[in-house]
């Protein structure tokens, strides 16, 4: 029982002492308390895979948390398959993050801040997948989204950093608001808040409904839809999106760990964790995927013409992310956990590759050094961090034989597999994996091919980032190429699908029906899609240098339309944020001002009056205030007498 | 059925909690060095929290029965008697006084340096007059520490306070007042309806004899006094400028307890003693809480004074609280008791901190203010703790408050809940602007390290007069049991009473009712 409460334990002692003592005793060495810790937390994680690997799941409660007549809920862990592989991506990733910060964050004057901060973040994020029922996952839920706010505005004298935490904890708010209210109303509907004992319950309220202002609602899914608005939240699908590209005003390996890897994909987690509620509610599944799908294409054609290098990145994100959602809503509920899984190893390492490049380009003293119009031609300085990009390209665009290949394609077969709404869903998903390989390969081409285009001064001092910096990421590369030989296709190997048959205990087998025809073709349009967008970055970027321009100048609108991200920014802020100020300042603190204080202050006055009389034969406040109150009272009564 | 437990210690500790700081206050009388003040009136507060400490470790908290009981007659003929004791409701608040008492003597050291012997001798009886609200069960009794509490927080403000501290005062002392002269007279009622007699359990046990008609003008009357007290939408508007023109410590003290009295109100005599009224009441105060929720959250976002906003976000929890309150089950109530609590030990610390910055800067403005947490991080990390503490974030004790509060409204009323539940959007939208602009961006250059008015991080004063409360923040985050056990028995008591009157056909002579008064 120890060994699992130290996965988290570990990272939160690093934060407790980095940030009471990082100050004024830590200061630099701030790492060899945090790197340890989170390390320690993975291997212990690792053991705890094991267990669960040899049929050890564990259910325990810690303690009891909140007793409140028939409410009570404890602090407990469930240690089954999921969380098993969530446990190893959390853990693994973190080690590697916190590694590369040392490099990455060297110098910064809030270098023990930082990795408090991210050590704090592990301990959340472990909080969220080990929880065994609803409240403690809140709880990591909330954490996570707390120390997302501090990361995010980690260089807290920049107005814009400030600007995006904020922006980032309110938007999540918004789905934490109807995460809250699911919570509750499934310990109403089911008297627990337990996972297990949820689930086992579920089949039993199948039909029931619940009246809201005279409409039937079906129960279980407006628990469902209401737990959906939090993942909409975390993990940025539609139209809660707007948080995780201003995420990127953080430094670089938060990008990496928590936009990318793994916070951001709390959302998908929790519909998996809650699968048994969710495959009850067809309205809420075709939800679930249908807002996937569209965001998968929507976060695919903003990131087509954006020019900073990490914006792409995480447009790119948005978009995965919502492949995750379209293979849960499909019922693939394994092939959206393991998308996740090789998710977050090749986008973590486009995101440090990245941070690479842009750690490179600073000490160069490049000032625009995350506008990729300003860059090109570094592979000749920066080799390592080159082909780690061209790997985990190769991986996210889904050419075969590298990880993001086989995620992808299961999610694109059982989509194919779903109906009518399947495979328009497909074909959704198919379009956002062209774009996907064309705006992929436009970063590498703009960034990596062709001459500089900053200054001569700049150029000459760019090189490679130090080992701290080019080990980690060679060890996410190796991950952004293998990881996926854990879910080879049936239909390649019998048994392949490894990981999906260790998560079925949890998640179910997908009931899928298609015949080895559809899936070759299938696969075959996934790798046509990949190639051809592969073909046209590179006309466009390496041999035809001057047509990105010339088809910018002839779609001018459709490309302003893009680049202003279709302008649901300033939507918001038209529509939600400026009348809600306006009103409050002027209307409500208007009503407070005059309305209010007009009536009340008319009742003194009246009194004041009516004192004024008095004024002559009073001494002071004090026997002022007890006559009016004695006057009054024998008023009252004498009244109230009278009428009985 | 006896309804208390006499006195299970060999001394009357409530009477010595209750009129230990009465002492202390005759003693400095006495003293005339501003130095010999603070330290005496220092020595008393923390002796006050000691002798009050037993009460908790003495608390039977299985059942629901006043404790520690002392009871003399006092003016027979008019059957009032001295009667003290405690439950599961008012000992925490027992507890939160004495604490937040000395931290406001801390909290003055420097602050307060005219009239120093007159500002203590206040706070002394302020603390007496407080601790014997929640001690007391009998009417008389309470009727005169309700307004004996008034005196000295009225002087707090109008002789230690800021600039517009008269105006302040007399707003504060007039909405008081009305509500004072309306509870005086419902109690004058409740004495001839009860048989003559002021004893509060013996009225509360009474309830079922008092027919609705008289229970509902009773409830309007107690209502008048404890709205005006929470202070609940639409009669607020005294709070925020009582709050702004305050000495901290007088902030921290209103804050903290006075505007909890309200709430104790509620729950000491409307619920158990007018039962009817109070279920019939319940839809309407449900909908002005969740107004107050709302409506004091979109004030915030309009206000450039700091110590203004926090005070308007009061309204908004305290919202919170009469919303739990008036769900009337268990979950809300005791959401609502321990938001109570909550409250004042978050909204105490953000006063204790406003106060503390004030010194600094002497400035309240938000706008004078930005980039303070690289000039003062540990004041900024404090800060920081009380601004989740105050949006509800799990593992702090608002979260724990708020989650049972809205658990409980959404029990009774979903609708309500969902609007009840927006808060929690605004409240982070507020509260994180207001950090924003006082902590990051850039620096007021008046302030920087090498500008003419260099400000300084706590020092170790400041550090001891703060920690107690961050220590319950989390403690009540992480463990709340420690508390809410103290509650549970004397909630379901109360919980059950109200659900005892609602058989007997009450419904239709409600509704009989108030046909014939519209």
């Amino acid at each position: 029982m120890l060994k699992y409460t130290l996965i988290p334990l570990l990272p939160f002692i690093s934060f407790l002492i980095n940030i009471l003592f990082g100050r004024n005793y830590i200061k630099d060495k701030a790492h060899w308390i945090a790197v340890p810790a989170v390390a320690g937390s993975f291997i212990l994680a690792v053991s705890a895979f094991f267990d669960v690997l040899g049929g050890h799941d564990v259910n325990v409660n810690i303690y009891s948390w909140i007793v409140s007549g028939d409410f009570n809920v404890s602090v407990g862990f469930l240690i089954d398959q999921l969380s098993a592989i969530m446990l190893i991506v959390v853990t693994s990733i973190s080690t590697l993050i916190f590694i590369y910060s040392i490099g990455y964050m060297h110098g910064d004057p809030g270098y023990y801040r930082f990795f408090a901060y991210l050590s704090l973040f592990v301990f959340s994020m472990l909080m969220l997948v080990m929880g065994n029922n609803f409240l403690v996952m809140y709880f990591g839920w909330e954490a996570v989204g707390l120390c997302s706010y501090f990361l995010i505005g980690f260089w807290f004298h920049k107005k814009s950093a400030s600007d995006a935490g904020k922006k980032a904890f309110i938007v999540n708010r918004f789905g934490d608001f109807g995460f809250g209210l699911g919570v509750i109303l499934i310990y109403l509907t089911f008297g627990s808040l337990e996972f297990m004992q949820v689930f086992d319950k579920a089949g039993s309220i199948a039909g029931q409904t619940i009246n809201i202002l005279g409409n039937d609602v079906n129960l279980i899914t407006l628990i469902c839809l209401l737990l959906f608005c939090g993942a909409v939240g975390k993990s940025a699908q539609l139209p809660l999106h707007v948080w995780l590209p201003d995420a990127m005003e953080g430094p670089t390996p938060v990008s990496a760990l928590i936009h990318a890897a793994t916070m951001v994909t709390a959302g998908v987690f929790m519909v998996a964790r809650c699968n048994p509620l969710f495959s009850m509610s067809p309205v809420a599944m075709n939800t679930v995927a249908i807002t996937g799908g569209l965001t998968a294409i929507f976060a695919a054609t903003i990131a087509l013409v954006q020019n900073d290098i990490k914006r792409v990145i995480a447009y790119s994100t948005v978009s995965q992310l919502g492949y995750m959602f379209l293979a849960l809503g499909v019922g693939a509920y394994s092939a959206g956990i393991f998308h996740l899984y090789t998710h977050a190893y090749f986008k973590a390492l486009l995101f440090l590759g990245s941070g690479s490049v842009i750690h490179a380009l600073h000490h160069a003293g490049h000032h625009d050094e995350q506008n990729m119009q300003k860059m090109g031609g570094l592979k000749k300085y920066m080799p390592i961090t080159y082909k780690v990009f061209i790997l985990a390209t190769l991986s996210i665009t889904g050419i075969p034989f590298f990880s993001g290949f086989f995620s992808k394609d299961e999610i694109l077969w059982r989509a194919y597999q779903g109906g009518d709404l399947g495979k328009f869903l497909w074909l959704l998903a198919a379009l956002a994996a062209l774009l996907t390989a064309f705006y992929s390969w436009r970063l590498i081409f703009l960034t990596f091919h062709g001459t500089f285009r900053g200054s001569h001064e700049h150029e000459h001092h760019i090189h490679e980032s130090p080992p701290v910096i080019t080990v980690p990421l060679m060890f996410l590369a190796f991950g952004a190429v293998f990881a996926g030989y854990v879910g080879i296709p049936p239909i390649f190997l019998e048994h392949g699908d490894r990981i999906g048959e260790f998560l079925a205990p949890v998640l179910g087998h997908p009931a899928g029906h298609g015949t080895h025809a559809e899936e070759i073709f299938v696969i075959l349009v996934s790798i046509a899609v990949a190639v051809l967008g592969w073909m046209v970055a590179y006309n466009m970027y390496i041999k035809n240098t001057g047509l990105p321009q010339k088809l910018q100048d002839r779609f001018a609108p459709v490309h302003k339309l893009l680049f202003n991200k279709y302008y649901i920014d300033e939507l918001y802020s038209k529509t939600l944020v400026q009348p809600m100020l306006k009103a409050s300042d002027k209307i409500i603190l208007g009503f407070d001002t005059y309305i209010i204080e007009g009536i009340v202050n008319g009742v003194p006055n009246l009194i004041g009056a009516f004192g004024r009389k008095f004024r002559e034969v009073q001494t002071g406040m004090l026997s002022n205030y007890a006559l009016v109150m004695a006057i009054g009272a024998v008023c009252i009564v004498g009244i109230w007498v009278f009428l009985k | 059925m006896e309804d208390i437990i006499y006195n299970q210690l060999g001394y009357s500790i409530l009477s010595w909690t209750v009129f230990l700081p009465v002492l202390g206050a005759l003693l400095l009388l006495f003293i005339s060095n501003a130095g010999a003040v603070r330290w005496t009136t220092l020595a008393f507060t923390v002796a006050n929290f000691f002798v009050a400490f037993p009460l908790l470790q003495h608390f039977d908290k299985t059942t629901h029965k006043m404790q520690f009981v002392e009871k003399v007659p006092w003016i027979p003929s008019w059957g009032i008697n001295y009667f003290v004791g405690i439950d599961g409701i008012s000992i925490l608040f027992i507890f939160l006084t004495t604490i937040l008492s000395v931290l406001c003597v801390l909290v003055s050291w420097k602050s307060i340096a005219s009239k120093v012997k007159e500002f203590h001798i206040a706070i002394l009886i302020l603390e007496a007059a407080m601790l014997g609200v929640f001690a007391s069960l009998d009417f008389f009794l309470f009727y005169i520490f309700w307004e004996a509490m008034l005196i000295p927080m009225f002087l707090i403000i109008g002789v230690w306070g800021g600039q517009n501290r008269l105006y302040a005062t007399i707003k504060f002392f007039l909405y008081t007042l009305v509500g004072s002269v309306l509870m005086l007279v419902g109690i004058v009622v409740l004495y001839f309806a009860g048989g003559n007699t002021l004893d509060i359990l013996a009225l509360s046990n009474m309830h079922a004899q008092f027919p609705f008609q008289l229970q509902f003008w009773l409830f309007l009357a107690f209502f008048a006094a404890f709205a005006v007290k929470v202070p609940m939408f639409p009669v607020h508007t005294w709070l925020p400028d009582a709050h702004t023109e305050a000495p901290t410590a007088g902030s921290v003290i209103l804050a903290g307890v006075l505007i909890k009295m309200g709430a104790y109100g509620f729950l000491r005599f409307s619920m158990p003693m007018l039962p009817d009224a109070t279920k019939f009441f319940m839809g309407p105060i449900m909908v002005l809480s969740v107004i107050a929720i709302i409506y004091g959250a979109l004030v915030c976002f309009a206000q450039k004074d700091f110590k203004r906003l926090i005070a308007y976000s009061s309204v908004s929890h305290m919202g919170y609280v009469t919303l739990g309150l008036f769900a009337l089950n268990t979950q809300g109530v005791e959401g609502g008791i321990l938001q109570m609590l909550n409250h004042g030990i978050i909204t105490g610390a953000m006063f204790l901190m406003i106060g503390i910055i004030y010194e600094r800067t002497h400035t309240r403005v938000i706008a004078d203010y930005g980039g303070f947490a690289g000039l003062v991080p540990w004041f900024a990390g404090l800060f920081m703790i009380l601004t989740f503490a105050s949006v509800g974030l799990p593992a702090t004790n608002g979260f724990i408050g708020e989650f049972l509060i809205m658990f409980g409204a959404f029990k009774a009323n979903k609708i309500l809940g969902v609007f009840a539940a927006t808060g929690i959007i605004l409240g982070a939208g507020y509260m994180l602007w207001l950090y924003q602009r006082i902590f990051f961006q850039d620096a007021n250059p008046d302030y920087e390290a090498s500008g003419h008015h260099p400000v300084r991080d706590l020092d170790l004063r400041e550090v001891l007069t703060l920690v107690p409360l961050f220590v319950f923040v989390f403690w009540i985050g992480f463990y709340p049991n420690t508390f809410l056990e103290y509650m549970h028995a004397s909630v379901e008591h109360l919980i059950q009473q109200m659900e005892l009157t609602a058989v007997a056909g009450n419904e239709n002579m409600i509704a009989k009712y108030i046909m014939e008064i519209f």
